[in-house]
C-alpha cells in the first residue's frame, strides 16, 4: 500500500497536470520545480489539453501483477499538442486498430485495485478520439 | 402547493453524456440462458458494457467534463458535486471527492454520493436546483450515473447497462433550459433492491410494473402537470426512466404524450437501462434535438420507490452549447459489440 504517493500524485494522474514555465514557455510532464530547458524557476501548474498523436506503441500480453485482468492492452508514446511525449494505456480500443500517427484524447480510467480490501487506483489512459476519429479539425 | 419553484429563476447551463463503446445483444443472454425461447419478447435490442477500467467515477468525471465545456464554465467556479448512483466503485469513501478532483473542482465545493435506486441522479439534480435556486451558489454539478449489475440468467441482466449525464444547473441568464418547477412522488414501495454486501439486487418481477414504474411516474408527472395548469400537448419532448422499451412507451401512453414526444430521448432499446443515469441520460439526448422555446418534461423512477418530475423551456442559448461536446448519439453509434464471454470476464462474474 502506497497511500501517501497516489495522494501526492493524484492531479498528474487524474488530469495529465504538469508545468509551464514562465520564462521559457516550454511544458514539462511529469510536473518540474525547475524548467529543464531554461533553468528557469518560474514555473507554474499546467494542465495539458490531453489531445496527441500515437508516437509508437507495443500491445501487452504477459502483464505484469495487476494487470492481468486488462490482457491483452496497448502502451503507447504520445505525443501531446504541447510538444510533450508521455507514456499510458491506450483504452477503448482493439489492439489491431492502433497506428503510429492516431489522434488519441486522454480520459480517466481506471489504472487498477490494491487487492479487494485496497485503493482503486485512477489515472490518464488515452483513447481515439469521439467525433473527431480522424484529428481532421487539428489546427496543426 | 406540493410543486418546488426556486427562489430565483435558475436553469441547465451545462449538459453531457457519457456511454461506454461496448454492447452485448440481448439475444446473445437469451441463447445463453433460455435457448432463445424469448427471443421474440426481448426488453432491448443491446445494452451497454463499460470496459475493463470503467466505473462509475470515470465515466461520471466524462461526462461532467462534456457538461463543464457545453457550460463554457472554469471547474473552479462550481460549489457543489453531487452524484447518483447505485455502483459507487466505493462502499465508503465518496465518488464526489474523486470527481470534484478529477475535473478541477475541488477544493471549495460541496461534494457527496447519492443513492436512491434508479432516482439518484435526478435527486442530485433536485439538490443542486435548490442550492442555486436558493441563492446560496451560483453554479452546482449533479450527476447520474451507473455500471449497473444484473445477476446471470435474470431478467434483468438483459438491461443492466452503464451509462448516465451529468448537468450544471446555474442562473437562468446563462442557461440553455430555464427551470419552471419541480414535483416529487416517493412512497415506501419494495419492488427491487440489494441487501448490504450482496452483488446482485432482487427484483419483485410484475410488481415493479403497476404499483412501482406507473404508479409514481403517472403521479408525478400528472402532479407537475397539474399545478402548473400543463397538459401533454404543452411539451415538446418527454423523457420517462427507460427500464426497457415496453414500460416508457406504455407509460407515455397513458399520460397522453405521443410516441414523437418521446422519439427523441428514448435511447433504451440500443443502449439499456442506465439505472440512474437513465432519464438524465435521455434528456441529454432530447436536449440535443430541441428548440429554443421548447418545453421539455423530465421524469424519473428509482426503485423502492419515487419519481421526480421537472418541466423547462429550452433557450435560444442551446444552439452554441450542443456542438461544444460530443452529442448522446456520438456515444449511442460509437459501438463495438462483444460476446458474452468477454462480458462476463469484464464484468467479474467468473469465480477463479
Amino acid at each position: 500500500m502506497d497511500i501517501p504517493r497516489n495522494w501526492r500524485l493524484r492531479d498528474q494522474r487524474y488530469r495529465l497536470q504538469g508545468t509551464r514555465c514562465a520564462s521559457c514557455g516550454a511544458h514539462h510532464f511529469p510536473p518540474r520545480p525547475v524548467c529543464p530547458r531554461c533553468r528557469g524557476r518560474h514555473v507554474e501548474p499546467y494542465r495539458f489539453t490531453g489531445r496527441g498523436r500515437v508516437y509508437s506503441y507495443t500491445v501487452v500480453y504477459q502483464a505484469p501483477e495487476g494487470f492481468e485482468q486488462y490482457v491483452p492492452y496497448v502502451v503507447a508514446l504520445v505525443d501531446l499538442e504541447e510538444g510533450v511525449r508521455v507514456t499510458a494505456q491506450l483504452t477503448d480500443v482493439d489492439p489491431e486498430e492502433v497506428a503510429i500517427g492516431m489522434p488519441v484524447e486522454m480520459v480517466l480510467r481506471k489504472l487498477g485495485e490494491e487487492g479487494e480490501r485496497g485503493l482503486i487506483l485512477y489515472g490518464y489512459k488515452f483513447r481515439p478520439r469521439i467525433g473527431d476519429p480522424k484529428g481532421e479539425a487539428e489546427s496543426d | 402547493m406540493s410543486i418546488m419553484i426556486p427562489l430565483r429563476e435558475i436553469g441547465i447551463v451545462g449538459y453531457g453524456a457519457y456511454i461506454p463503446r461496448y454492447r452485448l445483444a440481448a439475444e446473445a443472454i437469451s441463447r445463453l440462458w433460455r435457448g432463445g425461447q424469448d427471443q421474440h419478447i426481448l426488453p432491448v435490442r443491446e445494452k451497454s458494457v463499460p470496459g475493463p477500467d470503467e466505473d462509475t467515477v470515470t465515466m461520471a468525471v466524462e461526462a461532467a467534463q462534456n457538461a463543464l465545456r457545453r457550460a463554457g464554465l472554469s471547474p473552479e467556479v462550481i460549489r457543489a458535486v453531487w452524484v447518483g448512483s447505485e455502483s459507487h466503485p466505493y462502499a465508503v469513501k465518496p465518488t464526489g471527492t474523486l470527481v470534484a478532483q478529477a475535473l478541477g473542482i475541488a477544493p471549495a465545493t460541496l461534494a457527496a454520493d447519492l443513492e436512491f435506486a434508479c432516482k439518484a441522479g435526478s435527486e442530485a439534480m433536485q439538490a443542486a436546483i435548490a442550492l442555486v435556486g436558493s441563492g446560496m451558489a451560483d453554479y452546482a454539478l449533479a450527476v447520474g450515473m451507473d455500471t449497473a449489475q444484473g445477476r446471470p440468467g435474470d431478467a434483468l441482466e438483459y438491461t443492466a447497462a452503464a451509462g448516465g449525464a451529468a448537468y450544471v444547473i446555474g442562473p437562468a441568464e446563462g442557461a440553455v433550459a430555464v427551470l419552471e418547477a419541480t414535483y416529487s412522488y416517493v412512497t415506501d414501495t419494495p419492488d427491487f433492491f440489494r441487501r448490504a454486501h450482496q452483488r446482485y439486487p432482487e427484483h419483485a418481477n410484475r410488481f415493479t410494473g403497476e404499483p412501482a414504474y406507473f404508479h409514481h411516474i403517472v403521479n408525478a408527472a400528472r402532479g407537475l402537470m397539474d399545478a402548473l395548469g400543463l397538459t401533454p400537448a404543452d411539451f415538446a419532448g418527454a423523457v420517462f426512466h427507460q427500464p426497457n422499451l415496453k414500460f416508457p412507451r406504455k407509460v407515455a401512453r397513458e399520460l397522453g404524450f405521443t410516441p414523437e414526444q418521446i422519439r427523441a430521448g428514448l435511447l433504451v432499446g440500443e443502449v439499456g437501462n442506465t439505472y440512474a443515469g437513465s432519464s438524465l441520460l435521455g434528456f441529454s439526448a432530447l436536449l440535443d434535438e430541441a428548440w429554443p422555446g421548447d418545453r421539455l418534461l423530465l421524469v424519473s423512477f428509482g426503485s423502492g420507490a419515487g419519481s421526480d418530475a421537472m418541466s423547462f423551456i429550452v433557450t435560444e442559448r442551446i444552439e452554441a452549447a450542443r456542438d461544444r461536446a460530443p452529442r448522446t448519439h456520438a456515444y449511442v453509434t460509437r459501438r463495438a459489440p462483444v460476446d458474452y464471454a468477454t462480458y462476463a470476464r469484464w464484468r467479474q462474474k467468473f469465480t477463479v
